[in-house]
């Protein structure tokens, strides 16, 4: 597998994708840091980009990956490996570049502005951790996809799909059936959707984080009592784990039983 | 060294292989015939591991296949159609099967009889097809694997190539390998083949030598033979 990884990876790395990805990191970081001097905003606005762009970047490389791979994937299925190191290799190729453009790319402004000295740090790394995760979740659900459907243009269109309803259409609904359910407790209710949802669930470990919890109202306070505690902070990241141990579970399930 | 028991598969509704029982247990050059979408590929590919059964067994060298890999160390293999990664050079292509596969020094010795040294650097997406299939056979032969699936090699080479393509095959065989060909070009397998194993409808029709094909269907020469299967069974 550690073979297929590095050449996967080298070829992402080849590519000019990686560094507009990179170089779209950079410029955020520099923009907002530099220009906006309030650091805390700062890594808000971060946060909000992170929290949609990164699963739709993860998507898309995922998808074009797995279809513009197609060739290479061939030829190794005649060689003698094993079709799960074949297809993990290659999503680990992509999770992992993806998550390096990421990690450097705002790594270096922020270096740059000397954030090892300010408080900032924490708030700072779990936004990379965060990222990290939703790398690794986004391109595995995409794999997934990719490898369900033959037809190129119809796999484009279902991670597209799923992208927009967990980033997006997730929430409508999330506050509609809250505002419909008023009436109940909703504590629990409104606890557990938000940890269906990776997207929902980076968001809230960020903000509460962050401490700016307050904002959030009545349920602000109940998410802080169970993710502001070490209890609700282990359990958002097993869960976030889930998110990507299942997916890649299927990979290695799906990937057995393929005709190529 | 190939045996086959009792193969289905099915492709949505259309059930490509019907039953198929193959035993090859010894050296010499297969050549597997049939109609368009008669199952000749998919053949191949499952004993490559790449289709996946319905039903039935597949052993190569007394070893089920199934959830198997290592197996394919002693196979090597010639796809109908050159697919490469448009964005790898040839020489890094060598390199990197090379890496997965194991050594050999074989490559330097195929690089030069096909001519491919002017190529060695350039991008396999920029190609024509009959050098990508140089390409492919340079792949396929520079391993020293006791069976040798070939996939309509002849397709796209020029008639230099193509003599090199049989002394290659000839050299191979004299080895006491086992050489699995599919082809529609009827007159290279006449001049290659041993044995013709000849599939009709996802089933074998026939299995055997040359000579014997013709006298089975009462013809002259081998084109004809074909011919007629093919006429007595789609009339």
């Amino acid at each position: 597998m550690l073979k297929i990884l590095k050449y996967s990876f080298f070829d992402l790395m080849r590519s000019s994708w990686s560094y507009v990805y990179f170089a779209f990191y950079l410029l955020l970081g520099i923009v907002l840091l530099f220009l906006n001097n309030d650091l805390s905003k700062a890594v808000i606005t971060l946060m909000n980009v992170i929290i949609v762009l990164v699963p739709l970047i993860g998507t898309i490389f995922g998808v074009m990956y797995y279809y513009n791979s197609k060739e290479f994937t061939e030829l190794l299925l005649a060689q003698p490996l094993k079709r799960s190191s074949i297809f993990l290799g290659q999503f680990l190729g992509v999770a992992i570049s993806l998550s390096m453009s990421l990690i450097i790319g705002l790594g270096i402004p922020f270096m740059a502005y000397g954030l090892f000295k300010s408080n900032a740090i924490w708030d700072f790394s779990l936004l990379l951790v965060v990222g990290v995760f939703l790398t690794f979740i986004f391109s595995a659900l995409a794999f997934n996809i990719a490898l369900s459907n033959e037809n190129k243009i119809k796999g484009f269109g279902y991670a597209i799909l799923m992208w927009l309803f967990l980033a997006i259409i997730y929430d409508g609904l999330f506050l509609m059936s809250l505002i419909l359910f008023e009436d109940y407790p909703l504590d629990k209710v409104s606890l557990i959707g938000t940890m269906l949802n990776p997207i929902d669930l980076s968001r809230t470990l960020i903000l509460l984080k962050l401490d700016i919890s307050a904002l959030l109202g009545y349920t602000g306070a109940v998410f802080k009592q169970f993710f502001g505690t070490s209890f609700g902070l282990i359990t958002s990241f097993i869960m976030l784990t889930v998110w990507v141990v299942l997916p890649i579970f299927r990979i290695v399930f799906k990937s057995k039983k393929k005709d190529f | 060294m190939v045996e086959i028991i009792d193969l289905y598969k099915k492709f949505d509704k259309n059930n490509v292989l019907n039953g198929i029982n193959l035993s090859i247990k010894e050296g010499g050059i297969f050549a597997v015939l049939g109609p368009n979408g008669s199952g000749k590929t998919t053949i191949i590919k499952t004993i490559l591991g790449m289709v996946i059964p319905d039903r039935g067994t597949l052993k190569v060298f007394n070893t089920n296949i199934k959830n198997n890999s290592a197996y394919r160390h002693e196979i090597d293999y010639l796809p109908q159609i050159a697919n490469f990664p448009s964005n790898l050079k040839v020489s890094e292509l060598i390199k990197m099967i090379k890496d997965l596969r194991g050594k050999t020094d074989e490559d330097q010795n195929l690089i030069s009889k096909f001519k491919l040294e002017p190529f060695l650097n350039k991008k396999l997406g920029t190609l024509s097809g009959g050098t990508k299939q140089k390409v492919n056979i340079v792949l396929t032969f520079m391993f020293n694997s006791p069976i040798i699936i070939l996939d309509e090699p002849t397709t796209g080479l020029d008639p230099i190539s193509l003599i090199r393509l049989k002394e290659l095959i000839e050299v191979e065989k004299n080895k006491g390998k086992t050489i699995l060909i599919t082809s529609h070009i009827m007159s290279f397998v006449e001049e290659v083949a041993d044995k013709i194993v000849f599939i009709l409808e996802g089933k074998i029709y026939f299995k055997g030598s040359i000579d014997e094909l013709k006298a089975k269907t009462k013809q002259q020469d081998f084109e004809h033979a074909i011919a007629n299967i093919l006429t007595k069974n789609h009339a």
